[in-house]
């Protein structure tokens, strides 16, 4: 009371002692405001004319050359006279490496994420996610050389063990957990206990052998393989991989921390397992965020230049099999880096203005999965608060 | 406060000037990274010997060349002769290009030391680079598919390479891996069994297996009586002919120290 009053007493002196300091709070106010929205606006601005001048330069190509020739052709050939401008292949390299280091780093940061929030205890997690986070702060050159160093011999070396192991070890927690959940899901339904627990144990049995068998006979065939060059789709994937986790596993844990203690005690209180917890209640109600995770590391792997042009090989024609990752690919921003040297205007106008139709390919892409989260995200928060 | 700023203020402009001073007197390179070695050693003997600051980037040929037009460097460096289309630009930016040959340099096809084959006609050479030889056991070797690795397209290296080997307007393969420099190719070919490449004679040493081209194998010897099939001339190029301090560090070539580096790092005197 006694605080109140006195707050109230040292307003009202301001109010009174100066209408000349409160015109110049107004003015500062303002300006504040004023310099706060520019900034805004000038950020705005910034990518509106990142926008114009990479399309300034991107359309005389579509002029020059049309549309068909760079998305259905797959015959790079731009230092050759005439030239050659079908970038079929290396978007597609571009797709697959994208793909290929999502499909690594999406269930490994989300998992992590989900270890680190709701599993670790505090004090693991207070060391464990700094660490985690280290991983953005290596430069993209180091891992490039590590990828052309280190893992490119290595998998040409020993690439058949290596993808085993891989495999092993990827695969198998996931078949162990997709066993029991499965005996337990085909078991639930049968009311006599014992007989339950009979079949729950066969079907264990039965699972978990044909699981066992095909974790080695595909490991086998993995083993089998011969690895011809080192500096491949799958080489420059994990590289992504790693370098999109920090990413995922920030922003998803941050989006899981923020689901709050009230909605995981609420499903406790219900009589809820911390699995049933985790998986029913915790993960949907993160999903928007986790969402916005996955997008912002896949745009780190799609946007990522120095590892893709020093480990992937850049060779720019489609796998075969298409979905070969053990060959070498070529993508849209190893290829703006390689080739910004020679395509000067002196040397032919496609040549250099190809270069930034690609530049303008992806910021189209980056701009339409930024759509596409944003929208996910509002839809979610509007599931979520029940309108 | 103003006092701090003002001497702020002050190291800033002594600072620019003083860079400036200094880019006034020095020597600037670009280009080649296969002459990259002879610029970077000439360079520092030149600033020991005169005390020029002499300032080597190596970004590849072409860039040279546009270093050169827009006047950004004082001499481009390049393992192949200027375009038509480069001279036409620089001539239309009121720039002369002069050239003036540094050394003599062989291309080496290199494989990995663990590859049987030890000689390749240059028309098999061709035909693995345009793709219609894909397995090593058609030119006498194991039963395995060929990892070709080229240069990127602004490399002199890969010009002279597709001029010597494959002749012009001919398309190479798209299956060819592309590697930035030399020390990329060469640490490419050193560690992938199936591999095959090309290599200033500079940088070859033991990691890789060097073969011969039409019975030839590429030597000073070789390079220098034109015996081996695939060597060429490398260049400084500056605009004009070159007076004082420029024209001291390329005719640097010429002197007995200046043939001893040439040599020194592989390449071949004239």
């Amino acid at each position: 009371m006694a605080e109140e009053s006195v707050g109230e007493r040292n307003r009202s002196n301001a109010f009174v002692v100066s209408a000349r300091k409160r015109a110049l709070q107004k003015v500062a106010k303002k300006a504040g405001e004023g310099m706060l929205f520019s900034v805004a606006f000038f950020v705005a601005v910034i990518v509106l004319f990142i926008f114009y001048f990479v399309a300034r330069d991107a359309i005389p190509f579509f002029q020059i050359r049309g549309f068909s020739e760079f998305f259905t052709s797959s015959n790079w050939y731009p230092a050759d006279e005439p030239g050659e401008f079908g970038a079929l292949a290396i978007i597609y390299g571009s797709l697959m490496v994208t793909l290929g280091s999502a499909m690594i780093a999406v269930p490994m940061g989300v998992a992590a994420a989900i270890c680190l929030s709701d599993i670790l205890p505090f004090s693991i997690r207070q060391y464990a996610k700094p660490v985690i986070e280290m991983l953005a702060a290596i430069p993209s050159v180091a891992f490039g050389f590590f990828a052309l160093v280190v893992l490119a011999p290595l998998m040409q070396d020993h690439g058949g063990p290596m993808l085993m192991w891989g495999w092993w070890i990827l695969v198998s927690p996931f078949l162990l957990l997709s066993v029991i959940v499965i005996s337990d899901l085909l078991t639930a339904n049968i009311k006599d206990e014992k007989r339950r627990q009979q079949r729950h144990w066969m079907l264990l049995i039965v699972l978990g052998l044909s699981s066992i068998f095909l974790l080695f006979k595909v490991g086998s065939v993995l083993n089998g393989i011969q690895i011809l060059t080192g500096t491949n789709a799958l080489n420059v994937s994990i590289i992504l991989s790693f370098m999109a986790l920090p990413t995922i596993v920030s922003v998803s844990e941050d989006a899981l921390q923020a689901v709050g203690r009230d909605i995981r005690e609420g499903s406790y209180a219900l009589g809820a397992t911390r699995a049933e917890t985790i998986i029913k209640t915790i993960l949907p109600a993160a999903s928007s965020g986790i969402l916005a995770a996955v997008i912002l590391g896949i745009m780190r792997a799609l946007g990522e230049t120095m590892v893709v042009w020093m480990a992937s090989g850049n060779s720019s024609h489609i796998p075969e099999p298409w979905f070969n990752y053990l060959e070498a690919i070529r993508t849209l921003t190893a290829t703006i880096a390689g080739d910004m040297g020679e395509a000067d205007q002196v040397t032919g106008s496609a040549r250099f203005h190809v270069l930034f139709a690609m530049g303008l390919l992806l910021l189209i892409i980056s701009f339409i999965s930024n759509l596409v989260s944003e929208r996910i995200v509002v839809r979610q928060r509007k599931i979520l608060s029940g309108q | 406060m103003i006092k701090k700023l003002l001497l702020l203020g002050f190291f800033f402009s002594c600072a620019v000037t003083g860079t400036a001073n200094a880019e006034g007197k020095a020597l600037v390179l670009d280009g080649s990274t296969t002459v990259g070695p002879v610029a970077k050693s000439f360079a520092t003997y030149f600033t020991k010997k005169y005390g020029v600051r002499v300032m080597v980037s190596e970004s590849g040929s072409g860039n040279g060349a546009k270093s050169l037009i827009n006047g950004s460097c004082t001499i481009a460096a390049m393992s192949r002769a200027m375009k038509d289309a480069e001279i036409a630009a620089a001539r239309k930016k009121g720039v002369n290009p002069v050239a003036h040959v540094v050394a003599l340099d062989g291309l080496a096809m290199v494989v990995h030391p663990g590859n049987p084959v030890r000689s390749l006609s240059k028309a098999q050479i061709s035909s693995i680079y345009r793709g219609a030889i894909t397995n090593w056991k058609e030119v006498g070797g194991v039963n395995s598919r060929i990892v070709v690795i080229q240069r990127e397209s602004n490399s002199g290296t890969q010009e002279s390479f597709k001029e010597l080997v494959i002749g012009k307007g001919v398309q190479m393969t798209g299956n060819a891996e592309t590697q930035s420099s030399n020390g990329s190719v060469k640490s490419r070919v050193s560690t992938t069994l199936s591999a095959i490449g090309f290599l200033g004679l500079g940088f070859v040493d033991s990691s890789v297996r060097v073969i011969a081209v039409n019975g030839v194998l590429p030597s000073v010897k070789t390079v220098k009586d034109g015996t081996y099939p695939v060597s060429r001339p490398l260049y400084f190029y500056t605009n004009g002919q070159p007076a004082g301090a420029v024209k001291q560090f390329i005719d640097l070539s010429k002197t007995v120290e200046g043939k001893g580096m040439i040599s020194e790092l592989g390449f071949v005197n004239r």
